[in-house]
């Protein structure tokens, strides 16, 4: 995440203000709340509906170690040129920052899906948006418990 | 700092035409999130690779912008459907601007 572009209003700059003084006496990092992936999530689609089904998440239950937690993700598409999967966002609800990766495929990817590992600071929900090339949106969510906590701290 | 290890690539040698591969990528980079603090107390500054590109015969096909949430070491493996012999790209870029690149050949018959 970038904040090149960041020219606060007088608001904003309170509303920082007010979040850099609750981190200050906040024990831990300050982290990431559902209201912070649905802000991300308005600020790519515009607060567009979206679906559940369609993606898959394939992620442990129970995480030992935060640092790297497998992450696995399928999309259900024929991937044609007239039907296929753009991008898919992941978010964590309980990270310092909620973005995790975004892909970007292509008909040429004969497979909407990718693996990866992720650090996750806490136990916590993993939401992923899928967008397909008709532009509509579907979602999928799961819970994962972390032991030790990834993210350092 | 500069993306100095060689990454490596799995990529199976040949494939059917229409057959559907899976690529397999790491490369060695601490992947600093930005959020730890030293001893000292300071706030280590943000260093990861953010862009992951993969490419057939100069044609992109898949790309991944990974975040600090991806751990140290980033493994990413993913798909691609095979129609013709030639070969892959691939490339990693970091938050400084460095490159790091590697190839792979692949024989379609």
């Amino acid at each position: 995440m970038t904040f090149k572009a960041f020219a606060p209003t007088r608001r904003q700059a309170l509303q920082l203000a007010a979040g850099a003084f609750a981190a200050a006496l906040a024990p831990n990092l300050a982290l990431a709340t559902e209201a912070q992936v649905a802000d991300e999530l308005k600020k790519l689609f515009g607060g567009k509906s979206m679906a559940e089904g369609k993606v898959k998440l394939d992620l442990p239950e129970i995480a030992e170690n935060g640092l790297v937690v497998p992450l696995n993700l399928e999309v259900d598409s024929p991937m044609t040129d007239a039907d296929y999967v753009k991008a898919v966002h992941v978010f964590a609800d309980g990270n310092p920052l909620p973005q995790v990766v975004t892909y970007h495929f292509t008909p040429a990817s004969g497979r909407a899906s990718a693996s990866t590992r992720m650090r996750l600071a806490q136990t916590q929900n993993v939401i992923a948006v899928a967008e397909m090339s008709d532009g509509k949106l579907y979602s999928a969510k799961a819970q994962v418990k972390v032991t030790i906590g990834g993210c350092g701290g | 700092m500069a993306i100095t290890s060689k990454p490596r690539v799995r990529v199976p040698a040949q494939a059917k035409a229409g057959e559907i591969i899976e690529i397999k990528t790491l490369i060695s980079h601490e992947m600093e999130s930005g959020q730890r603090k030293d001893s000292a107390g300071k706030t280590v500054p943000r260093d990861i690779i953010s862009t992951f590109e993969a490419a057939f015969n100069g044609k992109p096909f898949f790309k991944a912008d990974w975040f600090p949430a991806i751990s140290a070491n980033p493994f990413q493996s993913f798909f691609f459907k095979a129609t013709e012999s030639g070969e892959f790209t691939f490339s990693w870029k970091d938050d400084g601007g460095s490159e790091q690149k590697a190839t792979a050949k692949l024989t379609v018959g």
